[in-house]
């Protein structure tokens, strides 16, 4: 089996999807003759040619609605919002139009659509160009959100992305995008939205995502040696959540600790949370605790940036609260 | 012209606003909800346009999109169907008078919130270049819209790539209730068009024959892959933005100087709307004699009778519609969930 990074694995997924479907088109800033910021669309221009790999202006609202309008007509666009950051010129497009179209519609629409965006929290880029949106995108019914954290699921999950007959969001990590991993690009993949067990368990139930899944995994390691058990669930999809892989874990555990690098108020642990203690609740040895992002802007301060952020010693200590009961002051 | 076309105009025109007056009746009544935009007095565009309009041509308008809707092709009953909220409406329910959708008809909807329309044009018109067939955009908008980024965004794309769309601009005069003057810095919005190197006209909206031959002319190079076309098209509401708005903001003269030029032809008796006495123009110095209906009669395209059975077609085609809407089936919560995400009809989500 072939070793890629994280960027490879995605270009990979781009290249076979262009091959094997003419409609499947790329569009974005400088993802053509330039290759992409993040290298993801490099050689693809060379390979499929300008109009397959559309370098666009600086216009995020108006080339992802450009998408939007693709998708309703028999093409199926992949657009790179360049960082998430400057989705937010294009959320008009995304909530108002790629995920309403077909619902206004009454159906007669489908929303072949799919839009990456690299995101989180990566070294010092300051506020403007370290944050994630994901509370803001599940809150929006008819968008679907991927969150792959190894090489192998931004192969697989951006292929089922493009080949989803609705729209995808799939939010890449910055940080990620060098890490490598084993991809068997021949493998039958699990659906999109199934969420894997990454490290089985006994103790406690370890919920993450995205790059914070692999900081959670860390975690566990350091807890293993204390003898603690911590399974970690790597979720994969916000958006639907598989809640079956959860809840028969959490059953199992009787304790649920989630990590997320996104802010803790009104956030994804807030929803698994309570989704959980709905269908939980009578297992749950505790109270769930969270550990999230600090609620504050990041800052370009290297060591405030750090705290802002989740570390795997704040996950290790939360487990330990979670464990012997006294979570509630951790929380206060 | 050809008798047929002047007719069909006409009787499009028709239709259009005794189906628009009776959607105002029935919202009176209760059987239509939200918000509700009507067209009377703008009639000349939508049909002067659609009927330069091929089958393979995509539609995008703004939420003032029932007349659109109609003279594109979709059937009357099913557009008041939507309008009932019913599983037969154009959007089995679930757009309502601001979203009316027909994939069929290439109706890619109607759009609430104002200067999305322009990024779906050039979406659908990128659809069409990478296609390479002789397909256009129609993208329909109003004054109010050009203040949007995504006016100037979408414009320098459309431009930039050449693709092949026709803007057409409503120029009503008023964003709501603010005047073009207080609104926009530029009022002859044709002239924005030139920042993109876009070719526009302007042209005297209340007047369907021209309207049409622009809009021919227009689309025809469109077709042929000359790149993005602008039309704007100086028109009148007659009514307030919305049913909510008794439209007080606007003068008593300027009203009365529109509706003289009504393109329906002020003559037209046996009206249900209110239209101003001829003497009364007349004394304000304003000539209603050009109006359509005169002149379809005077040069014999119609007599007073013709006119007349006209007339009594289309309102059996209204209360046809209205009862076909009444009767038709509310639809279901599993009918909301299938058209959330459609595409799932072929896949397993867990």
């Amino acid at each position: 089996m072939q070793t890629l990074s994280y960027w490879e694995a995605l270009n990979h997924a781009l290249d076979a999807e262009m091959a094997s479907d003419e409609a499947v088109i790329v569009l974005g800033e400088d993802v053509g003759l330039y290759g992409g910021t993040y290298r993801v669309t490099e050689g693809l221009y060379a390979k499929y040619g300008e109009r397959r790999v559309l370098d666009t202006p600086i216009s995020e609202g108006s080339f992802t609605g450009l998408a939007v309008g693709a998708a309703m007509t028999g093409l199926r666009p992949v657009v790179e919002i360049m960082t998430i950051n400057f989705a937010l010129l294009a959320l008009d497009a995304l909530i108002n139009m790629a995920a309403k179209i077909p619902f206004m519609s009454g159906g007669q629409f489908t929303m072949p659509l799919t839009v990456r965006m690299p995101g989180g929290v990566a070294h010092q880029l300051g506020a403007q160009h370290s944050q994630r949106l994901e509370h803001t995108l599940m809150n929006v019914a008819g968008l679907r959100i991927v969150v792959p954290a190894t090489p192998q699921d931004a192969y697989w999950q951006l292929r089922q992305a493009i080949r989803a007959d609705d729209c995808v969001i799939v939010l890449e990590h910055e940080v990620l995008n060098f890490d490598k991993g084993p991809v068997d690009e021949a493998a039958s993949a699990p659906p999109p939205h199934r969420a894997v067990v990454r490290r089985p368990g006994r103790d406690l139930t370890l919920i993450s995502y995205s790059r914070m899944a692999n900081q959670a995994l860390a975690a566990a390691g350091q807890l293993a040696a204390e003898g603690i058990e911590a399974e970690v669930i790597d979720l994969r999809s916000l958006s639907p959540i598989d809640w079956d892989t959860c809840a028969a874990s959490v059953r199992k555990t009787g304790h649920l600790l989630i990590a997320e690098e996104d802010s803790r108020f009104a956030g994804a642990g807030a929803e698994l949370a309570a989704g959980l203690t709905e269908r939980c609740f009578r297992s749950l040895r505790a109270a769930p605790l969270r550990v999230a992002a600090l609620d504050l802007p990041n800052a370009y301060n290297k060591r405030l940036e750090e705290h802002t952020i989740p570390q795997p010693a704040d996950i290790v200590a939360a487990a330990h609260a979670l464990v012997r009961d006294d979570a509630e002051e951790i929380v206060a | 012209m050809d008798r047929e076309l002047h007719i069909r105009f006409l009787r499009d025109m028709l239709r259009a606003r005794r189906m628009e007056e009776r959607i105002a009746q029935e919202y009176t009544r209760g059987n239509i909800g939200g918000f509700l935009h009507l067209y009377p007095g703008e009639e000349a565009v939508a049909v002067g346009v659609l009927a330069a309009a091929e089958p393979g041509d995509y539609v995008v308008t703004t939420y003032r999109d029932h007349v659109h809707a109609l003279v594109r092709g979709i059937p009357m009953r099913n557009i008041l169907a939507e309008l009932f909220g019913k599983r037969d409406g154009c959007s089995h329910g679930m757009g309502g008078s601001m979203h009316m959708f027909d994939a069929e008809r290439r109706f890619l909807g109607g759009y609430a919130i104002v200067g999305e329309i322009y990024p779906i044009a050039i979406g659908a018109a990128y659809t069409v270049l990478m296609r390479g067939l002789p397909e256009a955009v129609i993208c329909f908008f109003g004054d109010g819209a050009v203040n949007q980024g995504t006016f100037h965004e979408s414009l320098n794309m459309a431009a930039l790539w050449k693709l092949p769309v026709l803007f057409v601009c409503e120029n009503n005069h008023y964003q709501i209730g603010t005047e073009i003057h207080r609104h926009s810095a530029v009022t002859e919005v044709y002239k924005r068009a030139a920042a993109y190197n876009i070719p526009a006209t302007k042209i005297d909206g209340m007047d369907v024959e021209k309207v049409h031959a622009h809009s021919l002319e227009a689309l025809t190079r469109v077709r042929a892959g000359q790149g993005p076309q602008f039309l704007e098209f100086e028109t009148y509401r007659f009514r307030g933005h919305s049913m909510s708005d008794p439209g007080s903001y606007r003068p008593t003269v300027e009203v009365a100087a529109y509706e003289a030029q009504d393109p329906i032809a002020a003559e037209l008796r046996d009206l249900s709307m209110h239209y101003p006495d001829p003497d009364s123009l007349k004394s304000l110095g304003l000539d209603t004699s050009e109006s359509l209906g005169r002149r379809y009669i005077d040069k014999g395209h119609l007599d007073t009778a013709g006119l007349e059975a006209l007339e009594a077609e289309i309102r059996a085609e209204i209360d046809a519609a209205v009862a076909f809407a009444e009767a038709a089936p509310e639809p279901t919560l599993d009918d909301a969930r299938r058209a959330l995400r459609p595409g799932l009809i072929h896949e397993t989500l867990i």
